[in-house]
C-alpha cells in the first residue's frame, strides 16, 4: 500500500479547489445578475413582480440547498435535457444566490432615506435616474460588507456539489479518505482548506463593515 | 409529456412522518443545547478570562468559515480515524449543536454589546453579583433584540439537517431518498420533501417567535 | 384670470382618514402664499400634493394651465420642472458635492451642457450666499447653509413656483435667519412661493396673501393685517392666540 503524505493530500484538495473557486464564481457573478433584475423589477413595481419575488426569495430561503440541487439535477433531467452534476450544481446554487443578494440588496436600498426619493423626484428626476444617481450609489455603499460576506456562503454552498456527484474540494475530499485510508486527517485538511478560502474574506467583509460605520 | 406520480410518493406517508420526526428532534436538540452552548461563549468573550477569549474565538471563526457538511464528515468519518466512533444521529446532533453554536455565539455577543451601560450599573448598585447581573439584567432584553436573527439561524440550522440523511440518519431528506429509491419517482419524492421543509420552516419561525417572549425573555 | 396654481375640491385621504376635505385655491404668479395652522392640518399634504408627491383623490389640480396627471410620467417630469421644493430635512445627496448637488437636475433632465451648467451652479451659489463651498461636502456645512444649497439646487431648474416645506423648522434658532433672508430676496425678485411656516413675523412681513387651515380645511385667506388683526373664525383666534404665548 502506497504511504501517502500530507503533501500528497493537500497537492489533491488544491486540485480540485480550482472546481470549488469557479463554481462559487460562476454562481456569485449570475446570482448577482438575477438577483439585481429582480430587485430593480421590484423597485420600479412592475406587475406582480413584488409578490413574485418576495415568494421567489420565500422559497430560497426557506428550503434546503440539498434539495435544490437534488431538484435542479434531477428535475432537469426529467425535461430530457442530460444534465451533469455540474450544470445542476451551477444552475441550484446561481438561483440560490440571486434570492439571498436580491433580499440583502433590497434592505440597502431601503435604508436609504426616503427623502432622498422625495428630493429628487422633485427635482424631476425618473425612476432610472433616481436609481443610477441618487438611490444607487447610497445602496451600494452600504451593500459591500454583507455582499462580500455572502460569497463566504456561496463557497460553503459548493460543498453540498458534492453530493450529486460534482467533483470538487468535499467530493474529491472522499475520494481521496477512500484512497488513502486516513480520514482524520483528510477531513481535517479539507476543512482547513476551506478555511483559508473562506476565512481572508469573513475578515475583509468585516473591515468593510467597521470602515463604513467608523466613516459618520 | 412528463408524468408526474406524486400519489405514489405520498403513499408512503409513514416514511415521510417518521423522517419529519427525526428532523424535529434533532432540530429541537440542537436549537436549545446549541443557543445555550452560543450564549456560554458569548459570555466568555466578553467576561471570559483572558485565556479562553481566544480558544471561543477560534472555534467561532472555525465553525463559521467551514461548511456544515465538512464538519458532519469530520465528526462521522474523522474520528473513527483516531478511534472515535460515533452513530449517526449523536455525529448529527454534534455536528448541528456545535455549528448553531458558534452562529449563536457571535449573534447573541452583538446583542450583548449593545446593553445599555446604566442597566449595568443600576444592578450593580443593587449588589447583584456578576453572574445575576448578566442572567437577569443583560441577558433577556439582549435575547429579546437579537431574537429575529436568532430565529433565523436555527431555521438555517434545521434546513441544513437535510445533509445528515447523506450519513444516513434517518430524518426527512433520507426518507424522501429512501423513497425515491423505491418507486424510482426522484422528482416528486424531493418536491414534496421540499414543501414539507417550506412548511416547517414556516411554522418553526411562528413557533419561536410566541415561544421568545413567553419563555425566554418576557414581553 | 386664472392663477399659476389652480386648485379646486381638493380631497385627500389616507386609508379612512380624510386629510384634505375639499381645498380650493388660486395663486397669482408672482404671489408670496404663507400656509398656517396646527399640526395635522394638511398643510403639508396640500403642498405635497402640487407637486405630485402626493396623489389626491378628488378635485383638480393645474399648474401654468396644465393639469396634474399622475398617471402620466412626461406630464410630471414636465410640472417638476415648473414646480420646484425645498424639503424641512434639507436632503442633499450626501455622495455628491455641493456643486454637483445643484448640476445634477440641469444636466440630466434638461440635458444641459458641463460649462452651462457649472456657470449657473456658481452663480446660484454666490446668490445663496455660498459660492466658496462648491467643491465642499454636505456633512461639512451647518444646517442653514445645507438649506442655502437645497434652495440653490431647485433654483437650478429655474422653476416658475417654489414650495416651502417649513424649511426652517430643524434649523437651530441662529441659522434661520440665513435661510430667511434668501427666501425674502427670491419674493422681492418676483417668485411665486408657497411656503408652510410657523415663523409669523416672517410670513406676515413677506406674504402677500396669509392661508389658514384647520382640520383639513381652509378657514380663512387673506393679506396678512387682516388675518392677524381681524381673524373672523373661532379656530383661527384660537391659534394666534396659542402662538402668542
Amino acid at each position: 500500500m502506497v504511504d501517502f503524505s500530507i503533501w500528497d493530500i493537500f497537492r489533491n484538495l488544491l486540485l480540485a479547489a480550482r472546481w470549488t473557486v469557479l463554481l462559487s464564481l460562476i454562481a456569485f457573478v449570475g446570482g448577482g445578475l438575477v438577483g439585481l433584475a429582480l430587485l430593480v423589477a421590484r423597485i420600479a413595481k412592475l406587475r406582480g413582480a413584488d409578490a413574485l419575488v418576495g415568494g421567489y426569495v420565500q422559497l430560497f430561503q426557506g428550503t434546503p440547498l440539498l434539495m435544490q440541487l437534488f431538484l435542479a439535477y434531477f428535475g432537469l433531467a426529467l425535461f430530457g435535457i442530460n444534465v451533469s452534476p455540474w450544470v445542476a450544481a451551477a444552475l441550484a446554487l446561481t438561483l440560490y444566490t440571486s434570492a439571498f443578494l436580491t433580499e440583502i440588496w433590497r434592505g440597502c436600498v431601503a435604508s436609504v432615506h426616503k427623502g432622498q426619493w422625495e428630493a429628487s423626484a422633485a427635482l424631476a428626476l425618473n425612476l432610472r435616474e433616481q436609481l443610477r444617481y441618487v438611490i444607487g450609489p447610497q445602496a451600494l455603499r452600504v451593500a459591500v460588507p454583507p455582499t462580500v460576506g455572502f460569497l463566504v456562503q456561496v463557497i460553503k454552498g459548493t460543498a453540498l456539489a458534492s453530493v450529486i456527484g460534482f467533483v470538487e474540494l468535499t467530493k474529491a475530499g472522499t475520494m481521496i479518505t477512500n484512497a488513502t485510508f486516513r480520514p482524520f486527517t483528510v477531513y481535517a485538511c479539507l476543512a482547513l482548506m476551506y478555511f483559508a478560502l473562506c476565512y481572508p474574506i469573513s475578515a475583509w467583509s468585516k473591515s468593510l463593515e467597521s470602515k463604513l460605520h467608523g466613516h459618520r | 409529456m412528463i408524468a408526474f406520480d406524486f400519489p405514489a410518493v405520498l403513499a408512503e406517508w409513514p416514511l415521510l412522518v417518521k423522517g419529519v420526526g427525526a428532523t424535529l428532534v434533532l432540530t429541537a436538540i440542537s436549537a436549545s443545547v446549541g443557543v445555550t452552548l452560543g450564549v456560554a461563549c458569548a459570555w466568555a468573550r466578553v467576561h471570559g478570562p483572558a485565556w479562553l477569549k481566544p480558544i471561543v474565538g477560534a472555534y467561532v471563526e472555525l465553525i463559521r468559515n467551514t461548511p456544515f457538511i465538512v464538519q458532519l464528515f469530520f465528526l462521522f468519518f474523522g474520528l473513527p480515524g483516531i478511534g472515535v466512533r460515533l452513530s449517526p444521529e449523536l455525529a448529527s446532533v454534534l455536528a448541528m449543536v456545535v455549528n448553531l453554536g458558534a452562529y449563536a455565539a457571535e449573534i447573541v455577543r452583538a446583542g450583548i454589546a449593545t446593553t445599555p451601560k446604566g442597566q449595568i450599573e443600576a444592578a450593580q448598585s443593587l449588589a447583584l453579583t456578576e453572574m445575576q447581573v448578566f442572567t437577569r439584567v443583560v441577558l433577556p432584553p439582549a435575547l429579546k433584540r437579537v431574537w429575529p436573527a436568532l430565529v433565523s439561524q436555527i431555521i438555517i440550522v434545521m434546513l441544513g439537517s437535510a445533509v445528515c440523511g447523506q450519513i444516513s440518519t434517518p430524518e426527512l431528506s433520507y426518507a424522501a431518498n429512501l423513497i425515491q429509491s423505491r418507486n424510482f419517482r426522484a422528482f416528486e419524492s424531493f418536491i414534496v420533501a421540499t414543501l414539507i421543509y417550506l412548511a416547517l420552516a414556516m411554522l418553526l419561525r411562528r413557533l419561536l417567535n410566541w415561544a421568545g417572549p413567553r419563555f425566554i425573555f418576557g414581553r | 384670470m386664472t392663477g399659476i396654481v389652480e386648485i379646486k375640491g381638493l380631497r385627500k385621504r389616507f386609508g379612512t382618514n380624510e386629510v384634505l376635505k375639499g381645498i380650493d385655491l388660486s395663486v397669482k404668479r408672482g404671489e408670496v402664499i404663507a400656509i398656517i395652522g396646527k399640526s395635522g392640518s394638511g398643510k403639508s399634504t396640500l403642498l405635497r400634493c402640487i407637486n405630485g408627491l402626493e396623489v389626491f383623490n378628488e378635485g383638480t389640480l393645474s399648474v401654468d394651465g396644465n393639469p396634474l396627471l399622475h398617471g402620466n410620467a412626461n406630464a410630471m417630469r414636465t410640472l417638476r420642472q415648473h414646480v420646484g421644493m425645498i424639503f424641512q430635512g434639507f436632503n442633499l445627496f450626501p455622495h455628491l458635492s455641493v456643486g454637483r448637488n445643484v448640476m445634477l437636475a440641469p444636466t440630466l433632465v434638461k440635458k444641459r451642457h458641463a460649462d452651462a451648467t457649472v456657470a449657473q451652479a456658481k452663480k446660484l451659489l454666490a446668490r445663496v450666499g455660498l459660492a466658496e463651498k462648491f467643491d465642499a461636502q454636505p456633512d461639512q456645512l451647518s444646517g442653514g447653509q445645507q438649506q442655502r444649497v437645497a434652495i440653490a439646487r431647485a433654483l437650478a431648474m429655474e422653476p416658475a413656483v417654489l414650495l416651502c416645506d417649513e424649511i426652517t423648522s430643524a434649523l437651530d434658532p441662529e441659522l434661520v435667519g440665513e435661510v430667511l433672508r434668501v427666501v425674502e430676496a427670491l419674493a422681492d425678485e418676483g417668485m411665486t412661493l408657497l411656503m408652510v411656516t410657523h415663523e409669523m413675523s416672517f410670513a406676515r412681513k413677506v406674504s402677500d396673501r396669509l392661508v389658514f387651515m384647520h382640520a383639513g380645511r381652509i378657514h380663512e385667506v387673506g393679506p396678512p393685517e387682516q388675518l392677524f388683526g381681524e381673524p373672523q373664525t373661532a379656530e383661527l383666534k384660537q391659534f394666534l392666540s396659542s402662538i402668542n404665548d
